[in-house]
């Protein structure tokens, strides 16, 4: 009898506990909270955290093993002031921008090639994406000793060639410093932009293109008419996502020239990169990271637009 | 059969290392708390590749070792890319975590001297029983206050040179000032064989060769004050000097050199001098069969070494120097403080200095003294790199800000700037700018 009641007793208060517990993950906004607070958690730790942590950095005087003071916006006005930040934003337009056409380009024609039927298809498909695949760093410094200034298999070339006299200053010389890191980023890049855009050319029905055939549409006006147009989501999408990759490009610059030569060939994030971590200098640097923002958070927000156009469509 | 029980297994594997001190498994779990083992302290220790790969194979297979069984302090070294010490460090610093000894290159460790250990006990013992600091070792670590990295060594930078080419060329010794050496250059690049220097950012040689050059005509970053006066005519003189020689006499890719490229471009005969630690000697010593001049003798038979050329101010140097410096953060201040004292007692560091053939020499005076020495006249230049280096910040102090300086390659930016195109005078005003941002 007293186990009976003491059972009864232990068990009362387990049933009002567990009964609103369930009632509340049945409620949808409840459950789809509970279902989001790891990456919630996980985005606060190493994007929430990390950026206000920036924030803070940016607008004190610290350096490194000392915390520094607030100063306001003096390291945003002394960058300003500063010839080699605006080469550094100099370069990273023109890197992205000239980058991005040929990727754009490239990729695309390399996409209809691999749309097309041909024996060994799969084998060359894998083969485009191999730059991709190998890790940027170890593909860059193969760049590196091709551009070398004096063992440059590139200026061996084109000395056997007869086309060269001289060897070329690839690195040495500012202007082709900034043509050879594009190379490699168009390089890089190419194998993104081709499979993605092969992707989206194998959603578009090929009765489209045979219908207009039979109408006595010519290959081009196939293209411009039909594949273009029905490409346009995707190709959007995979453009923005490579102006923000590019645009905060750091591997290919850092291991190819450092910056230099004199710091001709600086991106955002090179730069920042010397100030802060380099030199130590760490609100200069969180100031040069953090002026790369309002320019990637507008290209978001269009592509965010954009996205939300097609959706609606 | 004897029986084995329970009880009986669980006291028998714990019998081994373990028994004498606590009775088995079973009396950990009847105290309920792990065995107290006496754990060898473990120092993490972070230097660059040494460009005399055998001394970092030496303090790997024996040097290390030894220590361990003298001091019972165990060094896990780290050898990394030298221009990644600075980057390591600052991460290290910022998140509290990370090697308990760095090694930094020339001024560097003033840049991290609020968490620094003060390693003033040491460095003073030291000093004092080894003929004393030269003053590039202690402008180089100590700030007035303390001792804020211990000396290591210093690279002698010198300019490796073909003795044969110059001879061509007309010149039985090296030039002694800068417009031999322009000449020397000249002749030599329409042979051919031009002379190669890194001008790119890179710790050791292009700084070494930019800083010298700025002194010899007289130009300095600050006064004694710490007032920037680097825009002054003897700077633009020097610039001047360095854009007609980097065109006439120079290979124009050292634009884009980091401290390893001249090393490559001597030994495979494209450069006739270039200015370097011993290294590349060294290097062709190693490999008599690998490295031949083109009449097919040892390329090393080739080689001499001499100082920078004079200019209308004198004659200046400045040596890659090495210091490690203990940041506060680490939990083994005391084993790493041992293994520092273990490390610079003579009879060990004498292994690591005698392994270094001459391409480092030691920060304290005594060592000119060495043995070593005797063994080969060609590397006699580098004995007394330490009595004649100058250091970054010069006239002023080798302080933060000078360190900041070097960090930046502001004054290594401002020949390659001019050499890039431009006007003299406009690189020099730029580099005075980029000064007066850190002289604030």
């Amino acid at each position: 009898m007293t186990v009976s009641t003491a059972g009864t007793i232990r068990a009362a208060p387990q049933a009002p506990r567990s009964v609103p517990r369930r009632r509340l993950l049945e409620d949808e906004r409840w459950l789809a909270f509970v279902l989001l607070v790891p990456t919630m958690v996980l985005l606060c730790l190493f994007i929430a955290y990390p950026f206000a942590r920036g924030i803070i950095l940016s607008v004190t005087d610290s350096r490194v093993g000392v915390p520094g003071t607030f100063v306001g916006a003096a390291n945003f006005e002394r960058i300003w002031n500063d010839g080699i930040f605006r080469q550094a934003v100099y370069n990273t337009f023109v890197y992205t921008g000239v980058t991005t056409v040929f990727k754009l380009g490239i990729g695309l024609w390399l996409a209809l090639l691999l749309n097309r039927h041909f024996k060994g298809k799969a084998i060359v498909r894998a083969f485009i994406l191999l730059p991709f695949i190998i890790p940027t760093v170890l593909s860059t410094f193969a760049w590196k000793w091709m551009f070398d200034p004096t063992f440059s298999v590139i200026n061996w070339g084109l000395f056997q060639l007869g086309l060269i006299k001289r060897s070329i200053n690839w690195l040495g010389d500012p202007d082709l410093a900034m043509f050879s890191i594009m190379v490699v980023n168009v390089w890089r890049g190419v194998p993104f932009f081709a499979i993605s855009l092969l992707a989206g050319l194998q959603t578009i029905s090929p009765e489209l293109n045979e219908a207009a055939a039979i109408d006595g549409a010519r290959p081009w006006q196939r293209f411009w008419h039909i594949t273009w147009p029905l490409l346009l989501p995707v190709t959007m999408v995979v453009v923005l996502f490579s102006i923000i990759q590019t645009f905060a490009d750091f591997q290919i610059v850092y291991v190819m020239t450092g910056g230099g030569p004199a710091n001709a060939t600086h991106l955002f994030a090179t730069y920042a990169y010397q100030i802060g971590v380099g030199t130590g200098l760490l609100s200069q640097g969180a100031a040069i990271s953090l002026a790369m923002f309002p320019i990637l958070f507008l290209v978001v927000i269009v592509q965010l637009l954009y996205i939300r156009r097609v959706e609606t469509r | 059969m004897a029986q084995v029980t329970r009880r009986k297994l669980l006291k028998l594997s714990g019998a081994g290392a373990v028994a004498a001190k606590t009775g088995g498994i079973a009396a950990i779990l009847a105290t309920g708390r792990a065995p107290a083992y006496a754990q060898t302290p473990t120092v993490h220790w972070i230097r660059w590749n040494d460009f005399v790969p055998a001394s970092d194979q030496l303090l790997r297979r024996e040097l290390l070792p030894e220590c361990e069984k003298a001091i019972g302090v165990k060094v896990n070294l780290e050898t990394v890319n030298g221009n990644d010490l600075q980057p390591r460090i600052t991460s290290a610093i910022q998140s509290g975590a990370g090697p308990d000894l760095f090694m930094l290159f020339n001024n560097h460790p003033h840049l991290y001297a609020a968490s620094a250990v003060d390693l003033s006990d040491i460095a003073e013992d030291i000093g004092k029983t080894q003929g004393g600091w030269y003053k590039v070792s202690s402008g180089n670590c100590n700030d007035g206050k303390k001792w804020l990295s211990m000396p290591f060594c210093i690279i002698g930078a010198m300019n490796a040179y073909r003795k044969s080419w110059f001879e061509e060329v007309g010149y039985s010794k090296y030039p002694e000032t800068w417009d031999e050496f322009r000449d020397a250059g000249k002749k030599l690049k329409a042979k051919g064989h031009p002379i190669g220097q890194a001008l790119g950012h890179s710790f050791g040689d292009p700084p070494t060769f930019a800083y010298p050059l700025m002194w010899s005509y007289g130009g300095n970053e600050v006064d004694e004050s710490g007032k920037v006066i680097i825009n002054s005519k003897e700077t633009i003189e020097s610039v001047k000097y360095m854009v007609a020689l980097w065109k006439e006499a120079c290979d124009e890719g050292g634009l884009a050199w980091d401290d390893s490229s001249n090393n490559r471009a001597f030994l495979s005969g494209t450069i006739s001098s270039t200015l370097n630690g011993a290294s590349i000697y060294i290097e062709a010593m190693r490999k008599p069969d690998q490295y031949k001049t083109e009449k097919g003798a040892a390329l090393h038979t080739d080689i001499l070494h001499a100082p920078l050329p004079k200019g209308p101010a004198g004659q200046f140097g400045m040596h890659t120097f090495e210091s490690h410096l203990m940041p506060s953060y680490s939990k083994n201040q005391k084993a790493a403080k041992d293994f520092l004292r273990w490390m610079h007692t003579p009879a060990n560091y004498e292994k690591w200095f005698n392994s270094q053939k001459g391409f480092a020499t030691a920060p304290t005076a005594d060592w000119e003294k060495s043995k070593m020495w005797e063994e080969n006249p060609v590397m006699l230049p580098f004995k007394v790199a330490g009595r004649l280096g100058e250091l970054p910040g010069r006239k002023g102090l080798p302080n933060a800000r000078a360190g900041e300086v070097l960090s930046k390659y502001v004054i290594v930016d401002m020949y390659a700037k001019a050499v890039q195109g431009g006007t003299a005078e406009e690189a020099v005003a730029w580099a005075e700018g980029e000064l007066k941002k850190v002289y604030v």
